[in-house]
């Protein structure tokens, strides 16, 4: 296990390098000018000069490059170009405000997606499961912000059961302030809905035809002894992959999210620093949201490996 | 020259024999597609919207783009300020008092043309790309599908964002960008494709034929992996809506004075709170039916070439 652990976690950091360096190449092979992108056409050249000089985008090309990949190995990312502070900092509060309305969708679509995946499977081709691989299909293929717009509209401005904004008053306890993120929650956790069932139905109806899971109805177990003991276990491996990589998704869905919310976490940041033309930050942005996709990616396969025996032993040869 | 013959694969029922046998399985495809009803509900709607943006101006009952009765008017009836006409808006006026219905009605315009060309670029570099690593393995697929990985782990919507910023927005930006983010998920689907082909007798024997390389990855492997190929490009054309709405909604994709759904949803939202549901649903649902119908499509595609 630690040997695969080791050879998993190397993997990774040829990973993080490249996706370093597809950032670096976007962010500042892609404009001749980095000054003059920010700047904008009609700004005299002196300033544009003197902005390159400040940002050090004067330098040449190899030498940002080492130093931003350096950067990004040391949790690094630069000075933002608006406040000239560390990124980094600046960032971490608005990051886990977005953590916390993630984690609450999450919180809401993994058990009810995983129950709907089971139901469906073990009521494979009848109205029951068909109706539920639609709904899926519909939901997970809808934009987050379209799903939120819909829901402002039906469940805060007509019914009037949910606040429209996710932002709770100063001083608000955790329920309030879980109160006010349910519905951006929910907009999010509809589209993770279709992936997370799908997967667990396919999964499930995978294991349900197999030899051992006949094996152990046949022996005499019921069906919840044979659920529990012999099919989730295997059944829930693609589960479990799915989620890791729509953890990563889930970041990149929320900027969308906390516009219609108006909402001040990582994605009203980002969207500020694009407005602002503010590269460093979006740049950390990108990069970030990568780590914990990789992150959440690594700690799945981890998972996986200690489900089923056979990956771990496949991977170590 | 002589066909091969192939063990039939499962993803594409490409027949043992000539060019006909492969017309006649396609053609009992398409038989096979049309009892589907999610299928025929997919291409009503979609061919819907695209009659809608092609006749445009030409069907819709106000003028789209300035049509000034009064502001954020209720769906309805309008009596028009100074005179005693009365206009009937279906769906309500925006903000401007332009009719939201012939707004929606020529707001998939833009994401029509820039969605597809987005999922062709990335399913057409994607397909290259997975069949070079696929039939050639070694190094070239191990550097390759690292790349992949580190591709995979980019935020689709921020790194299109930081791009947008970086070059300007243009549609142009967008489809380049989009379909170069689609390529390694398309390349991944179709090396696994591909991995489980080359093995297949049908790949021996044309390699102990003495073909090239070229040859075989074009004109024996393509059309046994043609199947996966076609889904997916149904799949990422959903996505490229998906993707292309999101960053019209956020301001780098698709500018205005354009009617499209995901910029008037953008300009629109902020009124939402105060009662004017009109001006965003509209478009909200516009956007909603049109990847579900390309879904319905995708996984109709999907059931019946894998069957």
């Amino acid at each position: 296990m630690a040997r695969f652990i080791l050879r998993r976690l190397l993997l990774s950091l040829v990973t993080l390098w490249l996706l370093a360096s597809i950032v670096f190449i976007i962010a500042n092979v892609l404009p001749n000018d980095v000054g003059r992108t920010i700047l904008g056409p009609f700004a005299p050249q002196e300033s544009v000069d003197a902005l390159n000089e400040r940002l050090g985008t004067n330098r040449p090309l190899l030498e940002r490059y080492v130093e931003s990949i350096v950067g990004v190995f040391t949790l690094d990312f630069g000075n933002s170009f608006i406040t000239n502070k560390p990124v980094l900092p600046e960032l971490a509060d608005s990051i886990g405000r977005s953590a916390k309305l993630a984690g609450l969708a999450l919180v809401i679509t993994i058990p009810i997606a995983i129950i709907a995946g089971l139901f469906a499977a073990r009521r494979r081709d009848r109205p029951v499961d068909r109706g539920i691989v639609l709904l899926g299909l519909t939901s997970s293929s809808i934009p987050e912000f379209v799903t939120g717009t819909i829901l402002v509209v039906l469940v805060g401005v007509q019914l009037k059961w949910l606040p429209v904004t996710a932002r709770p008053p100063r001083g608000a306890d955790f329920l309030v302030e879980m109160r006010y993120l349910l519905l951006p929650a929910l907009a999010m956790a509809i589209v993770y809905f279709g992936y997370i069932a799908r997967m667990t139905r396919a999964g499930t109806i995978e294991v349900l035809q197999s030899d051992y899971t006949r094996t152990a109805t046949m022996k005499g177990l019921t069906t919840s002894q044979t659920m529990i003991r012999h099919v989730l276990r295997n059944a829930l491996i693609p589960t479990v992959a799915v989620i890791a990589v729509q953890i990563g998704y889930l970041f990149g869905g929320i900027i969308a999210v906390e516009r219609i919310f108006n909402y001040n976490g990582m994605g009203s940041t980002m969207l500020l620093a694009a407005q602002q033309k503010n590269i460093p930050t979006l740049t950390a942005g990108a990069i970030i949201i990568g780590i914990v996709y990789m992150v959440a990616t690594l700690a799945a396969d981890l998972i996986i490996a200690w489900m089923n025996p056979r990956i771990r032993l496949d991977a170590e040869r | 020259m002589d066909v091969p013959i192939a063990p039939a694969p499962a993803a594409a029922p490409v027949a043992v024999g000539g060019v006909s046998e492969r017309a006649q399985a396609r053609r009992e495809t398409i038989r096979q597609l049309l009892k589907r009803p999610a299928f025929l509900i997919g291409i009503v709607v979609l061919l819907g919207w695209v009659l809608t943006a092609i006749l445009g101006e030409r069907i819709t009952p106000y003028d789209p783009f300035n049509d000034f009765a009064l502001n954020h008017q209720p769906p309805g009836q309008v009596p028009v300020p100074n005179t005693d006409r009365i206009e009937f808006h279906p769906f309500g006026t925006d903000r401007l008092g332009r009719d939201v219905l012939s707004r929606v009605m020529v707001g998939s315009r833009d994401v029509l043309v820039v969605a597809p060309l987005a999922a062709i670029l990335g399913v057409t570099a994607g397909t290259l790309l997975g069949l070079i690593m696929g039939y050639y393995r070694g190094i070239v697929d191990d550097v390759l599908s690292r790349l992949v990985e580190a591709f995979l782990a980019l935020p689709v919507i921020l790194v299109a964002l930081l791009t947008l910023v970086v070059l300007g927005p243009s549609p142009l930006v967008v489809v380049a960008v989009v379909g170069i983010l689609f390529t390694p998920i398309v390349a991944r689907t179709v090396r696994s494709a591909v991995l489980s082909e080359r093995q297949l007798d049908y790949v021996t024997s044309a390699k102990l034929r003495g073909e090239s390389g070229l040859f075989i990855l074009s004109r024996e492997i393509f059309p046994n992996v043609l199947g996966p190929i076609v889904v997916e490009l149904t799949v990422r054309f959903g996505y490229a809506i998906f993707t292309v709405a999101t960053l019209s909604f956020l301001g780098v994709g698709i500018q205005p004075p354009s009617p499209d759904w995901g910029l008037s949803i953008a300009e629109e939202y902020s009124y939402m709170i105060a009662g004017v549901w009109w001006s965003t649903l509209f478009p909200a649902l516009a956007i909603a039916s049109t990847v579900i119908a390309i879904n319905l499509i995708a996984d109709s595609l999907q059931s019946v070439l894998s069957e």
